[in-house]
């Protein structure tokens, strides 16, 4: 049985609307697994971490695994030390650079999805460092990712599901460019978007939209479709990605769907209903331009997910 | 080397190209195999192994050592054209493989341990924690440094290890840490992590329209030029986009890396090697670049100011007409 996991907040949301999500998150989403943390920016770091141990504690309350997620890029001093001190804890760590590695000294940890875990050769080198789940790349296409899920002898295989799918990573910090501004200075106006701000086409087509230092898709990937022949080709975990949206409301058709309560078809026109002017992506999953969106056309129609 | 101001590691997309570099007066020149595994697999380039054994005999022959780059990540099911180019630098004697994917470090140094392995760029290595990850899981002796770091960062980083560092010097450069950008298969499905390409040209179109010249990347546009504006290559870091309402160069203005000016600081951080970029530059680029290089590196060496023509050439052959310190300076970000 697949789970799904909720993965780290990615944009700089107030402490109040975190605290409140989270609460909801624990009282009322289907999720198994809450990953917390900062990935993108850790200037925002000192704005929630207070908060961090009661909504980490409620979640587990609740019968959730919590994960701490880490930096897509390490750099400081003071990057590593927070990094050394959540290992210290003993809490349980998603890498998303390999310096983590270096500082587990053996502890087993989360292989999160901004690692370029690509090929089977790559898995093999992490599950002998001591990854427990292999979080793979969004640009992967479904053969790939069952490839992958075949090697994965941790048996734990996680996919990018849901959300505005993670494109790059950068020092320069182009919210603050936006608006003039300078990453030193920046005066945290990543804060006013709380999905990220659109980057258009020049004729206002969409493209992009960016979070700080993180560059993501315009649309958000949407798996329903997918979701039973990945989990078939032995995908173990298919991750949400927080956003405004009612989340509670995207765990539970996901889930729905999961389980086979709801088809995917239903599924998706359930999704439409709540996601307003959203566009839904699907194209890396088929090999394809990532912004592209084809929803399988009939029902059963399979992805090529037969092992390269 | 010893006798060095810092090793000048060039770029030899050809075997033109690389007795080019060669002749220019490089230290080093690096190279790919004709296929996926290098992460410039553009139409026309690279080597097949013959064509590296040449290219090989060439540049020992007069003191130039070969790196060859194996720096795309290979595909989930297919390691083997990955293994098999390896096999073949080693085979064909090259000095060092340039690699990222964890898969193929590993190959390397339990297949090949007497070879010399150098961190690629596009495994995106930015502290020294990463840096002493690689260097105890496979052995490599010699990190090209992310263009990410200032200067400062650059001194402070080498302090840290205890390995060769080389780092960028001059050519195009991207704003997203490399090997970690997926801007290019966004809007083509193509990608420079596991293709080797970015914005590859087939999927490039340029338009007249609306009294300017458009020009797409796949469905995307990335730019609009007005009558008598300088065009730019659509390369989804360069482009200009709307972003909150004002037309924008978002990530960065089309324009060069040149560390002319710093070249004492980096020599002083400890830095070994400088790359020139542009593998996929003709022959006549690359005698220009590694010409004016050799020449200021020499200068450098001997305490001799720098000649103001050979800058305004350098000037001349950047993108864009455009030069920058890019990260290496600080307010950069």
């Amino acid at each position: 049985m697949s789970s799904l996991t909720l993965g780290p907040l990615l944009f700089h949301w107030t402490p109040a609307r975190r605290r409140d999500f989270y609460a909801r998150i624990a009282d009322e989403a289907p999720v198994a697994c809450v990953y917390l943390g900062e990935v993108v920016c850790s200037k925002r770091e000192a704005w929630f971490s207070k908060d961090l141990p009661a909504i980490a504690e409620r979640l587990r309350r609740a019968g959730k695994q919590v994960v701490f997620s880490t930096p897509a890029l390490i750099t400081t001093e003071r990057e590593a030390a927070a990094v050394r001190a959540r290992c210290d804890a003993g809490d349980l760590i998603e890498v998303n650079d390999l310096a983590c590695v270096q500082l587990l000294q053996g502890h087993r940890f989360v292989a999160g999805p901004l690692l370029n875990v690509f090929n089977e050769g790559a898995l093999a080198v992490l599950l002998r460092l001591g990854a427990v789940r292999i979080g793979v790349p969004v640009e992967l296409p479904a053969a790939a990712i069952a490839t992958l899920a075949r090697h994965n002898s941790s048996g734990e295989t996680e996919v990018f599901a849901f959300g505005r799918q993670p494109l790059a990573i950068a020092q320069r910090c182009y919210h603050a460019r936006a608006h003039d501004l300078h990453k030193d200075d920046c005066r945290f106006v990543c804060g006013e978007d709380t999905d990220g701000l659109p980057a258009t086409q020049l004729d206002g087509g969409p493209l992009l939209a960016v979070n700080g230092t993180q560059t993501l898709t315009h649309g958000h990937v949407v798996l329903l479709d997918a979701l039973a022949g990945l989990a078939a080709a032995g995908v173990s975990h298919f991750r949400l990605s927080p956003h405004a949206i009612d989340m509670v409301a995207v765990a539970t058709i996901y889930r729905a769907v999961l389980d086979g309560a709801t088809a995917a078809e239903e599924g998706l026109a359930r999704l439409r209903e709540i996601a307003g002017s959203i566009a839904f992506i699907n194209g890396y999953l088929r090999g394809q331009a990532g912004m592209n969106w084809r929803p399988a056309r009939e029902r059963g129609e399979a992805l090529k997910t037969m092992p390269a | 080397m010893t006798d060095r101001y810092l090793e000048l590691v060039c770029p030899a997309g050809t075997p033109a190209a690389l007795r080019a570099a060669v002749d220019a007066g490089a230290d080093s020149v690096y190279c790919g195999f004709r296929d996926s595994t290098n992460a410039r697999n553009y139409p026309g380039l690279n080597f097949d192994p013959d064509e590296l054994r040449a290219g090989v005999a060439y540049a020992h022959a007069r003191g130039c050592r070969v790196f060859v780059a194996v720096n795309t990540f290979a595909r989930a099911g297919d390691p083997g054209p990955w293994h098999r180019a390896i096999d073949a630098a080693a085979d064909c004697g090259a000095d060092a493989v340039i690699l990222a994917d964890l898969g193929a470090l590993d190959y390397a140094a339990r297949h090949h341990p007497g070879l010399r392995r150098h961190l690629s760029v596009q495994a995106a290595a930015a502290s020294a924690l990463a840096i002493r990850f690689y260097q105890e899981a496979f052995g490599i002796s010699r990190v090209v440094l992310p263009r990410v770091l200032s200067v400062e960062d650059v001194a402070a980083l080498i302090g840290k290890i205890d390995i060769e560092a080389e780092v960028f010097a001059f050519g195009s450069f991207g704003t997203m840490v490399e090997g970690r950008c997926f801007l290019s298969s966004y809007f083509t499905g193509r990608s420079p992590s596991c293709d080797g390409v970015c914005a590859p040209a087939e999927h490039v179109t340029y338009r007249e329209e609306d009294g300017g010249l458009t020009v797409r990347l796949g469905a995307a546009m990335m730019n609009r030029f007005a009558p008598g504006e300088p065009g730019a290559y659509p390369t989804p870091c360069k482009g200009r986009f709307l972003a909150r309402g004002r037309p924008t160069y978002l990530f960065d203005e089309p324009e060069a890396l040149n560390v002319v000016s710093v070249l004492a600081p980096l020599k002083a951080a400890g830095v070994t090697a400088l790359k020139i970029e542009g593998r996929q530059r003709g022959r006549a680029y690359v005698s220009k670049v590694v010409a004016a290089f050799r020449q200021i590196l020499d200068r450098q060496a001997a305490g001799a100011p720098l000649p103001p023509d050979v800058a305004a050439e350098l000037r001349a052959l950047a993108e864009g007409g455009r030069e920058t310190l890019g990260a290496y300076a600080k307010g950069w970000r």
